[in-house]
C-alpha cells in the first residue's frame, strides 16, 4: 500500500522565509509597511499603498474568514486521503490579504463561505506550514 | 480607429493535426502537420513565412503541456525569419497572436505562423504529469503558495473561483450542464472531435465530483494535437486565397493583481477588463456577434465569458443557457460549435480559433452554423490570465 503523500514545500527566499518559519513560535508572519500599516502579501519589500520601503514581517492574530473553498474528492496520487478542503482565507486584520490553506479539524461538509477560522501550524521538515481550523468561540 | 495595429492583420490559413488520446507520432510531427496545412491553406509556401510565434514556448518538462517551441519548428521547416517569439508571460494563450500583431506593425514580418502543440495524453500514460506539483521537489514561483496544500491540478485552484461564482450567482448543476451537453452535441457532428457520443443531464449529474463544484464533465480533455494559423499583414491577406478573417479587436490588458490567490475579482477572474478593452477598440458590440468560441478549460470559464463579454448580464448566464437552445448551433448565439476543449480536446484556445475560422469560412460541414456567420468572439484562459479577440470575415 502506498504511503500517504507528504506536503510539497516551497522554495524559501529572503522575502517568504518568515511566513513559512515563524510558526515555530506559533506566529503567523505577514509583511506590513512600517510607514502606513498596509499589509503586503505575497511579501514584497515595497508598499503599493504609500510607496514606502520599510516593509517587513509582523505577526497577525491568525484569525480569518473563509473567502472561498473547494472540497476535493479526486485521489490525485496513491494514498491521498479524500475528501479534503482547499480554501482561501482572508485575514480579519485586512481582508485583501488571502492565504491558501487546508481547513482541518472539521468535516469537509461543514465548511461555509465566511466561516471564522484560526491558524495552526504543521511542522514539515524545516518549515511550519500554516493551516486553518474552525475558530474557537466563533458563533 | 485605423491606427489600431490589429486592424491591419488577418488570419489567412488554418491547420489542425490528428487529435487523439494517444498519438502514434511525435509532438513535432503533429506540429509539422498542422503548420504545413495552415501554410497551404493560406495559399503560401514555406518561403513566405517570415515570423513564428507560440505560447508558452517549449517546456521540456515531460508534462506534454508545450513540448514544441519556435526553435524546433523553425529548424524543422528551415524557415528564414524576420521575427520569432514564444513565451508564457502574456495575456493568456492568445499572447502569441498579440505579439505577432505587434511584430507585423513593427515591420519585422508579414506572414506569421502561430502554433500550439499539446502532448498531454501521451505524457499522462507514463506519469502523473499535471505539472503543478512534483513529489520530492521544492516548489518555486506563484504556485509555491499552493504547493503544501495538496493542490495537484489546476482544477483545484479554479474550483476555488468557481465555487464562489456558484455561491454568488446561485447557478444550479442542471443549468451548468447545458454547457457540456451542448458541446457534446456539436462534437457529434465534428469528425475530428475526441468524444462524439451525446451526453444527457443524468450523465452529467452522475459524472464523478473532482473538486466541488467541478464534475468530470466540467473539465476539458487532455489530448495530443497541434493547431497552426497564419496571421498576415492585411495588404498581403487581400491577395491570398481565403477571404481574410480580420482581427477586428483584441483585449490584452492586465488591470488586476496578477496572482492566483490575490486576484481582485475571484468570481469573474481577469475577464471583465479584458472584454471591456476589446469592445473599446471596435464599433461592433455583443449584439453583432454571430458565434462565440469561448474558453472552456472548465465549463465555468465559458459561463464567465458569456457574462463578461456582455452577451448577458452579470450572473445571468444560468438563465441565458437554460434549456440549451440559445447556445445551440441553430440558436441566437452558437457557442463552441466544434465541441470545444470539453469534447474535441484541450488545444488550449487555439482549437477555438481554428473552429472560429472553420465556421467563418463556411467549412463546418454538418456542424456549420446556417446563417453565414461573419463575426466571432473568442477568448482564452483563467485566473489572472485572459485574452480576447473579435474576428470578422470580410
Amino acid at each position: 500500500m502506498a504511503l500517504p503523500p507528504t506536503r510539497i514545500l516551497p522554495v524559501i527566499d529572503k522575502d517568504n522565509a518568515a511566513y513559512w518559519t515563524w510558526g515555530a513560535n506559533g506566529e503567523l508572519a505577514i509583511h506590513r509597511c512600517a510607514d502606513c500599516g498596509y499589509r503586503v502579501h505575497p511579501p514584497v519589500p515595497f508598499c503599493p499603498a504609500c510607496d514606502g520601503r520599510s516593509v517587513g514581517p509582523e505577526a497577525v492574530s491568525g484569525r480569518g474568514r473563509v473567502t472561498t473553498f473547494t472540497v476535493n474528492h479526486k485521489q490525485w496520487v496513491p494514498g491521498l486521503a479524500v475528501p479534503y478542503v482547499l480554501a482561501l482565507v482572508e485575514l480579519v486584520e485586512q481582508p485583501d490579504v488571502r492565504l491558501v490553506a487546508n481547513i482541518t479539524h472539521c468535516d469537509p461538509g461543514q465548511v461555509r463561505f465566511g466561516m471564522e477560522v484560526e491558524v495552526w501550524f504543521e511542522p514539515v521538515e524545516d518549515l511550519w506550514v500554516p493551516l486553518f481550523r474552525p475558530a474557537r468561540g466563533a458563533a | 480607429m485605423t491606427a489600431l495595429a490589429e486592424k491591419n492583420t488577418a488570419i489567412t490559413g488554418i491547420g489542425l493535426s490528428d487529435v487523439s488520446r494517444g498519438a502514434s507520432r511525435s509532438a513535432l510531427a503533429l506540429t509539422v502537420d498542422a503548420a504545413l496545412e495552415a501554410i497551404a491553406d493560406a495559399g503560401l509556401s514555406r518561403g513566405d513565412i517570415d515570423g513564428i510565434a507560440t505560447w508558452p514556448g517549449e517546456r521540456a518538462d515531460g508534462s506534454g503541456f508545450s513540448p514544441v517551441g519556435c526553435a524546433a519548428v523553425q529548424d524543422a521547416l528551415r524557415l528564414k525569419l524576420g521575427w520569432y517569439g514564444g513565451g508564457g508571460e502574456a495575456p493568456g494563450q492568445y499572447g502569441a497572436v498579440f505579439n505577432a500583431i505587434g511584430a507585423i506593425a513593427a515591420g519585422l514580418c508579414r506572414n506569421v505562423l502561430i502554433f500550439r502543440t499539446m502532448y498531454e495524453a501521451t505524457a499522462r500514460k507514463t506519469a502523473f504529469a499535471n505539472a503543478l506539483l512534483r513529489e520530492g521537489q521544492r516548489q518555486a514561483g506563484p504556485f509555491a503558495w499552493y504547493a503544501p496544500y495538496y493542490t495537484y491540478a489546476a482544477a483545484l485552484q479554479q474550483a476555488l473561483f468557481f465555487n464562489l461564482y456558484v455561491h454568488k450567482s446561485g447557478i444550479r448543476p442542471d443549468q451548468v450542464a447545458q454547457i457540456p451537453i451542448n458541446q457534446r452535441r456539436n462534437a457529434a457532428l465534428n469528425p475530428k472531435a475526441i468524444y462524439r457520443t451525446p451526453i444527457t443531464l443524468d450523465d452529467y449529474l452522475a459524472s464523478p465530483l473532482i473538486a466541488t463544484p467541478l464534475r468530470l464533465y466540467d473539465c476539458d480533455v487532455p489530448c495530443d494535437g497541434a493547431v497552426a494559423i497564419v496571421v498576415s499583414r492585411m495588404d498581403v491577406a487581400r491577395t491570398l486565397r481565403n477571404p481574410p478573417v480580420r482581427i477586428e479587436a483584441i483585449g490584452s490588458s492586465m488591470q488586476y493583481r496578477n496572482s492566483w490567490t490575490q486576484l481582485d475579482a475571484l468570481d469573474t477572474q481577469a475577464q471583465p477588463k479584458v472584454a471591456e478593452m476589446m469592445w473599446s477598440r471596435t464599433d461592433l458590440g455583443p449584439a453583432d456577434v454571430d458565434i462565440a468560441q469561448l474558453y472552456d478549460g472548465f465549463t465555468f470559464h465559458t459561463l464567465n465569458w458569456l457574462e463578461n463579454f456582455g452577451f448577458c448580464e452579470r450572473f445571468g448566464a444560468k438563465d441565458f443557457i437554460e434549456g440549451g437552445r440559445r447556445i445551440a448551433l441553430e440558436g441566437d448565439l452558437p457557442v463552441n460549435t466544434g465541441g470545444g476543449a470539453l469534447s474535441a480536446g484541450r488545444l488550449h484556445a487555439y482549437g477555438a480559433v481554428h473552429e472560429a475560422c472553420t465556421q467563418l469560412w463556411g467549412r463546418g460541414g454538418e456542424r456549420q452554423v446556417k446563417r453565414d456567420p461573419r463575426v466571432c468572439a473568442t477568448s482564452t484562459a483563467g485566473g489572472p490570465l485572459a485574452g480576447a479577440m473579435l474576428l470578422v470575415r470580410d
